[in-house]
């Protein structure tokens, strides 16, 4: 720990994040979750507990959740990196599970909810009909402490049918 | 809550890898899907100068099933993720253990980064796929710039969190045998929440010749410092498959007698011990009456319309 950080180790990575790439210089050690934040200011992504238990910073790395939190960001060059604000950045016009949380009540503060974003978003993808005991599994690694679930567990039905509904369309 | 100063190398090639593990040797750390990690280095408990990130290197993403019914072995390279495991068709159907157990593991998320290889190598007595590649008999290669060699699980295991791989030593890829023939396996565990380190956690293997169980094999997960295998062959042989549930009352104590639990804020020894026979009991009773497991349902589901399960 005697280094400093004038002399820390750092790489030019290149990242493409919500469809944009991005080239910077970081610090070899920062984590992917870090540089969403302060070097992109892609501050939708949440810092909960850094030790991937809590959920609230993942994201998707080729569509598929991951804790941002226990990557570094330097590998996750060469794939696609999706936050919540790849997956709806508009409030006049929310993303479908965006507006499931919004019809069932699915959050309170709201710092866990992009977690739970970026987990629903793939999920009903991979299973587009999901029955209740099946959603409270499918949120089972996202930790909120307001809402009691309840109203998160109908938000992963709810989305999967206005999921089912947009692609109707 | 962040790592400390390290620098990362991202090599392409298993020969460049090789090369810096044994140029950084004991300061030096293997990254792959750094689920174990991370964390450990995120809290600081641990401070390697380098990481070699293997997440770029050709040749070590193999995933397949080789050799004929019966004999077959289940490769899986350093960089395949518990997902790709978990949701293999082939996999399931050369030896169903691998996919039970991993669904305990973690959460999707977690296991969407997170390499099979990688738990074997973490060693953590509360990991789920260090026990099953004993179980099922298996092995990891390994390479090295001083040359390659195999290593069965009991070799490989020394301690909690400790293998007795040298500094620059790489595991390229785990062999996990496949069923044989007439055999039965299931995995069950206990956690506190879901995705959490079980309570306790059971394996098994039962061979069943006909109408009567002719072997069993069982290990465990969290109450027992490595992932020792427990052989009741000659307890259980001849045990009629209608028989299973008196003969799982001699399995339950043999169980609690090997074990070794510790206790902990989450459960006292004496719970642990009482709840691994619990699940040993349940799971010889299931595999004695040929049910599927109980469904954990979620994010572990394969879409409805890919599914192509070629075993009953």
């Amino acid at each position: 720990m005697t280094e400093s950080l004038d002399t820390e180790p750092t790489s030019t990575i290149r990242l493409t994040v919500n469809g944009t790439l991005h080239v910077l210089e970081v610090p070899d050690r920062k984590l992917l979750s870090d540089v969403l934040r302060q070097d992109l200011e892609l501050t939708g992504t949440h810092v909960g507990c850094e030790h991937g238990v809590c959920g609230a910073c993942t994201v998707q790395l080729d569509g598929e959740p991951v804790r941002s939190c226990l990557m570094f960001a330097g590998s996750a060059q060469g794939h696609e990196v999706t936050t919540v604000e790849g997956i709806g950045d508009d409030p006049e016009h929310p993303a479908d599970v965006q507006q499931a949380f919004i019809d069932c009540h699915g959050l309170q503060c709201g710092f866990c909810t992009p977690g739970f974003i970026t987990t629903i978003d793939a999920y009903i993808d991979e299973n587009p009909h999901p029955s209740e005991e099946e959603a409270r599994e499918a949120v089972s690694g996202n930790l909120c402490r307001c809402t009691g679930y309840q109203n998160i567990v109908s938000a992963v039905q709810r989305a999967a049918e206005l999921r089912a509904e947009g692609a109707s369309q | 809550m962040k790592p400390p100063p390290l620098r990362i190398h991202r090599p392409t090639t298993l020969e460049d890898t090789l090369d810096l593990l044994s140029e950084h040797s004991a300061a030096g750390k293997v990254l792959a899907g750094g689920q174990s990690l991370v964390p450990v280095l995120n809290m600081r408990l641990a401070a390697p100068s380098d990481l070699i990130d293997i997440t770029a290197v050709s040749g070590l993403d193999e995933l397949l099933v080789t050799g004929d019914d019966g004999q077959t072995e289940i490769i899986v390279g350093a960089r395949a993720t518990h997902r790709r495991v978990e949701r293999s068709a082939e996999i399931a159907a050369a030896n169903p253990l691998l996919g039970e157990a991993l669904r305990f593991v973690a959460h999707p998320a977690v296991r969407n980064r997170g390499t099979t290889v990688g738990s074997i190598a973490h060693a953590d007595p509360n990991g789920e796929m260090p026990m099953i590649l004993a179980l099922t008999g298996g092995r990891v290669d390994v390479r090295s710039t001083r040359g390659e060699r195999s290593l069965e699980a009991d070799e490989l295991n020394v301690g909690p969190l400790e293998t007795c791989l040298e500094a620059d030593e790489l595991i390229t890829r785990a062999v996990f045998p496949g069923l044989p023939a007439g055999a039965r396996a299931g995995f069950d565990e206990l956690a506190r929440r879901s995705g959490d380190y079980g309570l306790a956690g059971v394996g098994m293997i039962v061979d069943v010749d006909d109408d009567t169980v002719t072997g069993l094999r069982c290990g465990f997960i969290s109450v027992t410092d490595v992932p020792e295998i427990l052989n009741l062959d000659a307890l259980v042989s001849g045990t009629g498959l209608n028989d299973a549930p008196e003969a799982a009352d001699a399995v339950v104590d043999a169980v609690r007698n090997f074990i070794d639990p510790g206790g902990d804020i989450h459960a006292s020894a004496d719970y642990r011990r009482h709840l691994t026979g619990v699940l040993a009991s349940r799971l010889f009773r299931r595999l004695c009456r040929g049910e599927n497991p109980r469904k954990r349902a979620g994010g572990t589901r394969r879409p409805a319309t890919d599914t192509k399960r070629g075993r009953a």
